[in-house]
């Protein structure tokens, strides 16, 4: 076969690459720019290899950070998915009641980001707080401010609140989906509620939760805002997640070089674990 | 095994419903014989598919009875009732194996699996599924769906009824005609009640031994496929079987017959009688396209016409013709030759149907009559006519 060569094509990409050069590469190469250098202000700073790479590997500190991330990501995927399906398959679907279903359910995803972490550090306060003063009147020695299991507990039910509902919303317009012959054909071949779930219902979200649990995933995985206004990343550094750690590091010391290192290693890892899941739902699709 | 009774039966959709438009099916009673195959045929929007989940519990009807082998069963839900449904569109369990599919219905009654496993090969022998068993039900065609969702319904030993809802229309064409014809295979082997849904009156008339016309949620007529053809107890059968449908022409009372602007058609006396003792105004005389005889000289007492479109379908050709401002369509066969300028045609008295208010009347002793005529008739060919 003849190859028509014709390099007038690559003005057609142009656009795309500039948007993408200003959008993605120039921001990540200014960062990778940072993390081969020890900058001490704006005109003096060294070139330093690999050395902040190599550090960021040996710190504890970001490596417990990572562990917590790790943690905190995969027991809110594993509480949120379940119990989103359960709500989903919960509301109703017919009727006045199923808009007012469907804005009740909503009414987390609306709230900026930093407001549900100052509504969740008023509500559990032990003080004042309804849920947290509730708690404690019924003989529960609640205080997340002291306690590093209440303070998990309590970044982890905020954001099972914040979130769930995402999850819920994806899985009922999933089951919205399925044609209502399917259900008459279940009843008329005798399956049980269960049989309808696992056979009808879930094999038709498949789709929607590979949406859902990737983009719970990654949220989870750059979690910043919620924790930061509700615990501050204490008690100690109980609740310091990935995004804090970094921030700390990068603005708190101004740390840029090891900063920069550190926000590649974690982009890479976010990189990686969206990989795995991409691919690991693609093969169980294949295997059916 | 279950002979199904619905007596009188009506259903609406609205809560409290006030006229007879509020209901889809409107008050019948009917039975549906053990071990028949027969078919619901009718336009969209009749009621059939209605009729149909009405039998199989889907939906509970407001009014009257369902009876199974005299046992009621209003408030039987699906599941209990003996009774598979096939749908419109194939429904398959995606994330199983054409043989989890097949033992799906088996394995919720809790049947011990090696029952499953001989009653599903035996099944999946009969519908051409064996080599299948072993695939992923996702990945197949149409109409291998479609089998499977019968498959579902005859691996139950208990099933006495199966009902299709237009089974076959997202099927190709080709494999339509295989399937139709594997349908009526089963039904000959399982001696099961089979109805069958649909608004295609050559799948109705292939599949079916007696079909029910329906019609504005009544069955407007039940019978034979050549009876809906030869006598159609209503305008609408006439008008809905047949290609092209029977000639109806709106016509006034008048001594000794009917006109329509200045022609005049006789009638027999006793029609006459009939006619003018039941005062409707809503009068149509109709003559189906295969049974107008067309003269091919002028002939006293035969109708001049002028000939508007010649249509050659092969092995016939049908004829547009305008009689007094009337159009009307005559079928002619292939070796007759198309008369030129204008054309003669008569209604011969056997086949000329009147209706009143649209349903068929037949003077007492001319129906007896005519039924004798019919039966010396020459067989109407059904796969030219349908």
């Amino acid at each position: 076969m003849n190859k028509v060569r014709d390099n007038k094509a690559w003005f057609l990409v142009l656009p795309v690459f500039i948007l993408v050069a200003f959008s993605a590469i120039v921001p990540i190469m200014t960062v990778v720019n940072y993390s081969v250098q020890d900058i001490f202000d704006q005109n003096t700073a060294y070139f330093v290899g690999a050395e902040w790479y190599k550090e960021m590997l040996r710190n504890t500190h970001l490596r417990e950070s990572l562990v917590r991330q790790f943690t905190f990501s995969f027991s809110v995927l594993a509480i949120e998915v379940p119990l989103g399906i359960l709500v989903a398959l919960m509301m109703p679907t017919k009727g006045r009641m199923a808009s007012v279903a469907l804005i009740l359910v909503a009414i987390p995803l609306l709230i900026p980001w930093n407001v549900v972490g100052t509504i969740w550090q008023i509500f559990s306060r032990a003080d004042i707080g309804l849920f947290g003063y509730t708690l404690n009147s019924i003989g529960i020695d609640y205080n997340y401010t002291s306690d590093t299991t209440a303070a998990w507990f309590t970044v982890l039910l905020m954001d099972v609140w914040h979130w769930t509902p995402l999850i819920a919303l994806l899985c009922y317009s999933g089951l919205r989906a399925i044609p209502e012959a399917f259900y008459q054909a279940a009843r008329i071949d005798r399956a049980s509620k269960w049989a309808v779930f696992r056979h009808i219902q879930l094999p038709r979200l498949k789709s929607v939760l590979v949406i859902g649990v990737l983009l719970r995933f990654m949220d989870s995985f750059m979690i910043y805002t919620e924790p930061f206004v509700l615990t501050g990343g204490g008690p100690g550094n109980s609740t310091t997640f990935l995004s804090q750690a970094l921030t700390k590091m990068a603005i708190g010391q101004f740390d840029l070089g090891p900063a920069a290192a550190f926000s590649l290693i974690y982009y890479l890892i976010v990189l990686l674990v969206c990989y795995v899941f991409f691919s690991a739902i693609k093969q169980l699709g294949k295997a059916k | 095994m279950a002979e199904i009774h619905l007596k009188s039966l009506a259903h609406s959709y609205s809560s409290n419903p006030k006229s007879e438009a509020d209901y889809a099916i409107r008050e019948m009673n009917h039975v549906w014989e053990q071990g028949g195959a027969y078919a619901l045929l009718g336009p969209s929007g009749c009621g059939k598919s209605t009729l149909l989940n009405i039998i199989s519990g889907l939906l509970s009807p407001s009014n009257g009875q369902v009876l199974f082998d005299g046992v009621e069963m209003n408030n039987i839900p699906p599941e209990k009732r003996n009774i598979a449904q096939v749908f419109q569109f194939p429904v398959v369990y995606d994330s199983m194996t054409v043989f989890d599919n097949l033992a799906f219905p088996l394995r919720n009654m809790k049947i011990p699996e090696a029952k499953v496993l001989s009653r599903v090969n035996e099944i999946a022998h009969v519908l051409e599924l064996t080599e299948l068993l072993n695939k992923k039900a996702s990945n197949l065609t149409a109409d291998e769906k479609q089998k499977i969702s019968m498959g579902r319904g005859l691996v139950r030993s208990d099933v006495s009824a199966i009902l299709f809802d237009e089974p076959l229309t997202v099927i190709d064409p080709h494999l339509k005609w295989k399937l139709r014809r594997k349908l009526k295979q089963i039904h000959e082997q399982f001696n099961i009640t089979m109805v069958y849904v649909t608004h295609d009156q050559l799948e109705a008339s292939t599949f079916a031994d007696k079909i029910a016309v329906m019609y504005g949620g009544q069955i407007v007529q039940f019978g034979t496929p050549r009876e809906l053809f030869e006598r159609p107890n209503h305008a609408f059968v006439g008008y809905f079987i047949g290609s092209p449908g029977m000639n109806l022409i709106e016509v006034k009372l008048e001594s000794q017959g009917v006109k329509f602007n200045n022609t005049h058609v006789d009638l027999s006396d006793e029609l006459n009688q009939l006619l003018a003792k039941m005062g409707s105004t809503n009068i149509k005389i109709g003559i189906r396209p295969e049974f107008i005889h067309v003269w091919d000289k002028p002939n006293e007492g035969a109708f001049s016409c002028e000939l508007v479109h010649v249509e050659d379908l092969g092995t016939y050709k049908i004829l547009t013709l305008t009689l007094d401002g009337q159009q009307i369509k005559v079928r002619l066969d292939e070796d007759r030759l198309v008369p030129k300028g204008n054309v003669f045609v008569s209604f011969p008295e056997q086949w000329l149907k009147v209706y009143v208010d649209e349903f068929l009347i037949e003077a007492q002793e001319a129906e007896g009559e005519g039924k004798d005529k019919n039966t010396q008739q020459k067989p109407v060919n059904k796969e030219h006519t349908l």
